[in-house]
């Protein structure tokens, strides 16, 4: 006889899993097993599904958005353009935009309102690679004072470093002593626009930030030579609003100039003929390729404003820029300057 | 008025004392460096000493002066530090040195020990000598020419942690939260006026990860040992432990009063043996034990000082230091022999910023700050990797023109630069204009057309940016223009761009903006840089008819 064999734990009770508890937990991972299954596999149209089979659902889709026309037909529409010749910046500026009705004609109490001057460069004003700030100080008060706008922005994408170009070529602090607000292109600054018509940029990373809201748009350019497209005046302004690797569009200069002018449809081109850089540009360098071209135009033509500015401010002759006569075709408006433009001395 | 006083005792011995006004004075200075990062900055840089804290850094002089011989600029400034370290020992760490706030903040936070585990942990440990190797390693190399000290310096490792790895991060969580305040319509320019750099879309730092994971090693293992860095490794904390062993006050242990339980060290940050014979080069003068101690055994005081009852110097042997010494000679020639920074074999792609002096000097004087790679608006400063100039010149400041250019009108690197590793010049200086127009403008190397990838040469597709971009007057990259039948039979006029060597002052903005992205048609290289006679282009320039 051998003595039953003593366990330390006989008196001990445990606390067992119940067959209900398990059904539980089964059905649980079940459940857990049967969702994935269908978030994985289920086919992509059906509601919740997750699945992607061709591998594009997963990639990112950004809609486009438009510009609205900013147009505004001038008091007499047979008169596009205003020359102001004489005088200094601000009796040249008034003098333009009487001739084609005033301000107060295009711009209406409490609108806001964005000047897009040329900041390219971090040059100094008397460079003439750059708009000068006093046609933007005096634009700026015009609008707030005159025209009772409710707010005057000032923005641009320059090449270099933004905030210096708008520091030493004077048109930040111009903008900002006269009241204007300067945006500076930060990150998240773009979007994509959908130019329909437009060759080269019907999808393109565009500046919309300081677009927000704005009711009239007003381009202020320089005069400038430019060795591919032979000049960079109003409509070639418009490019600092482009993002992206805008660089690849010089294979094609003539036709993204001319796709800029249906990008945008601004209330009003200025072109600022007190610093007209006449050769070495667009970069310039030297005050002694700068001449005083005694004229401020404003139009609302921006084609007949370029083709009047080629002429009598950059002083070439013969054909005009190949871009000018593309943004005709695409219904910008028109070469042919003569009779449409009035100059007040 | 005895009821006044006993009424305010109680709040004043809280708040009144040592340890309290320690804090707030790391945390003003904790502040005042982050708002000298974030004003290098060009729209903020107003004149305002942006790199004080490194021209307090006696290290930073000391090097230097060992290096070239003289004191640069406001580098005279340390002497105050010097002083007072003199004066009181080495406060600098405790009271003023924004990464001993970090590593005390982080050891703290983290800290759940016990305090008799605490006790143990700030033990003087014979380790701690290895900081005073180190210095003693970094010093001869500096007289050799060879200035690595940048690479531990910790108000060094402070400026280019936050500089390049910091910021960057920082400003992308600013532009994330703008996104939704734009979107609850109380607009972005309020919110993208905290960034460190407003204004433009992003900034990328080359080898940047680096440098922040070396920062954060140093910052995370004080969860292992408290203020490791300071106790073992800073090279700064070395040299001030010099100074400190002659220093005027000192903490003091009154004897008769001590009654051995150890609780000084509860809370010691330079584990200084305050509960023995005091390492007078080891103490930060926190005055935590002055706290802690509960018999008022402790004081902190220049008068009638225990003579017994401190071990003033370095704990370090001759032979320790001769062999230290020895290794920082040898280093020195050991680098440079590495091959990258000489006149023979040196890296086209080692373009400095402009005022930098000739690449031996350079190396002599840059600290790897890398303040002019913060203030650059343009983030085409980048800290060099292994590439460019092998271990010596490693996060020291290079041009990479695939990122960007350098500003024609732009001098902000060499206005922050502490060392003179950058020079101060004018813009007039940069552009040779008015006094400079005889030694001409300066030249950071020279562009180079690649015909093989350039679209007009190479492809006959008009291109030339490069020319429209140059902004030298006149342009330094000029045309052969040819009009000629495409392969598909159109007409097209190709602007076949040259470089006019004489003009180019190397300033990249042509291979910034080349449409050949990833390997540009048009690419500067180092040679033709004017800060160099060896590394000269051509035999004369060729002066332009206009303009005069």
């Amino acid at each position: 006889m051998t003595k039953p064999k003593k366990y330390p734990h006989d008196d001990y009770r445990g606390d067992f899993l119940s067959r209900r508890e398990l059904l539980k937990r089964m059905l649980a991972l079940g459940g857990v097993g049967a969702a994935g299954i269908y978030l994985a596999y289920a086919p992509e149209d059906f509601p919740l599904s997750l699945h992607d089979q061709s591998g594009l659902r997963g990639m990112p889709v950004e809609t486009p958005f438009q510009l609205p026309d900013f147009r505004v037909q001038p008091v007499n529409p047979g008169i596009q353009v205003g020359v102001g010749r004489g005088g200094d910046t601000r009796t040249m500026l008034l003098k333009a935009l009487d001739a084609i009705g005033g301000l107060a004609h295009f711009v209406k109490p409490g609108e806001v309102v964005l000047i897009k001057p040329n900041v390219a460069f971090d040059r100094s004003p008397n460079l003439g690679a750059t708009t000068n700030p006093a046609i933007i100080d005096t634009l700026v008060r015009l609008l707030l004072v005159d025209a009772r706008a409710a707010e005057v922005r000032v923005a641009d994408n320059p090449i270099e470093s933004p905030a210096d170009c708008f520091a030493k070529s004077g048109i930040g602090a111009a903008a900002e002593q006269a009241g204007g607000r300067v945006y500076l292109p930060d990150a998240n600054a773009f979007e994509l626009l959908y130019t329909p018509g437009a060759k080269l940029i019907e999808q393109w990373a565009f500046f919309k930030r300081p677009f927000k809201n704005v009711n009239k748009v007003i381009g202020i350019a320089p005069a400038k030579d430019h060795n591919l497209c032979h000049a960079s005046l109003g409509i070639k302004n418009w490019y600092g609003l482009l993002g992206g690797r805008r660089n690849q569009f010089h294979q094609d200069i003539h036709e993204i100039v001319s796709d800029l002018s249906i990008m945008i449809r601004p209330t009003l081109t200025i072109v600022d003929g007190t610093r007209v850089l006449m050769e070495n540009g667009p970069t310039g360098g030297d005050p002694s390729y700068v001449r005083d071209g005694n004229a401020i135009l404003a139009g609302t033509d921006p084609v007949a404003t370029d083709a009047w500015a080629f002429e009598h401010l950059l002083q070439r002759t013969g054909r005009l820029p190949d871009y000018l006569y593309m943004a005709e075709q695409k219904g910008s408006g028109k070469v042919n300057y003569k009779d449409r433009l009035k100059v007040i001395t | 008025m005895s009821w006044l006083r006993a009424g305010l005792a109680p709040i004043l011995n809280r708040w009144m004392r040592l340890t309290r006004i320690r804090i707030i004075s790391q945390a003003v200075f904790f502040a005042l460096f982050v708002l000298a990062v974030w004003a290098t900055w060009t729209s903020r840089l107003g004149g305002y000493p942006v790199s004080a804290l490194l021209e307090l850094d006696p290290l930073v002089m000391l090097s230097t002066v060992l290096a070239t011989g003289y004191v640069y600029k406001l580098l005279g400034w340390s002497l105050i530090i010097i002083a007072i370290t003199f004066l009181f020992g080495r406060v600098f760490c405790n009271w003023i040195c924004p990464f001993g706030t970090l590593h005390q903040f982080i050891s703290w936070l983290f800290d759940n020990r016990s305090n008799s585990k605490r006790i143990e942990q700030n033990r003087y440990r014979r380790a701690q000598y290895v900081k005073y190797s180190i210095l003693l390693v970094f010093l001869p190399m500096s007289l050799m020419g060879a200035l690595q000290i940048g690479l531990l310096d910790p108000i060094v490792m402070m400026y280019r942690a936050m500089a390049t790895f910091f910021a960057p991060i920082i400003d992308t969580a600013i532009s994330k939260a703008g996104v939704v305040t734009e979107e609850v319509g109380a607009g972005v320019s309020f919110i993208n006026a905290l960034k460190f750099a407003p204004g433009v879309e992003s900034r990328i730092f080359v080898g940047s990860f680096w440098i922040g994971v070396i920062f954060l090693f140093f910052v995370l293992i004080n969860l292992w040992k408290p203020r490791f860095f300071c106790r073992f490794v800073c090279p700064l904390g070395a040299l001030l432990g010099v100074f400190a062993s002659k220093s005027l006050f000192r903490i003091n242990r009154i004897v008769e009063k001590c009654t051995d339980c150890d609780l000084c060290l509860t809370r010691c940050e330079g584990a200084s043996d305050p509960q023995s014979l005091v390492r007078q080069a080891e103490c930060f003068a926190c005055m935590n034990c002055i706290d802690d101690c509960p018999e008022d055994a402790l004081e902190f005081t220049m008068f009638r000082q225990d003579r017994k009852q401190v071990v003033p110097h370095p704990d370090m042997s001759r032979r320790q230091m001769v062999f230290a010494g020895a290794l920082g000679l040898v280093a020195a020639p050991a680098l440079r022999n590495n091959g990258l920074v000489n006149d023979e074999n040196f890296s086209a792609k080692m373009i400095r910023p402009p005022g930098s002096v000739e690449e031996s000097e350079f190396l002599e004087r840059c600290i790897k700050c890398d303040q002019c790679i913060n203030v650059c608006p343009t983030n085409v400063l980048q800290p060099a990797s292994l590439q460019e100039g092998g271990i010596e010149a490693l996060w020291t400041p290079v041009m990479n023109f695939h990122i960007a250019h350098c500003q024609l009108k732009c001098n902000l690197c060499s206005e922050v630069c502490p060392t003179g590793a950058i020079r101060r010049i004018s813009v007039a200086e940069k552009l040779g204009e008015g006094p400079y127009r005889e030694q001409g403008p300066v030249r950071l190397g020279t562009a180079f057309i690649d015909t093989t990838r350039c679209l007009p040469w190479a492809n006959q597709v008009p291109c030339v940016v490069c020319e429209e971009v140059c902004p030298v007057a006149p342009k330094a990259i000029q045309t052969y223009d040819e009009e000629t039948k495409d392969v598909f039979g159109k007409m097209v006029v190709l602007n076949k761009p040259f470089i006019v060597p004489d003009l180019c002052i190397g300033c990249g903005i042509c291979e910034a903006e080349c449409p050949v992205q990833d390997q540009p048609a048009v690419y500067v290289t180092a040679v033709g840089e004017s800060r160099s006679n060896k590394r000269k282009l051509l035999l004369r320039s060729r002066t332009p008819a206009r303009p005069v």
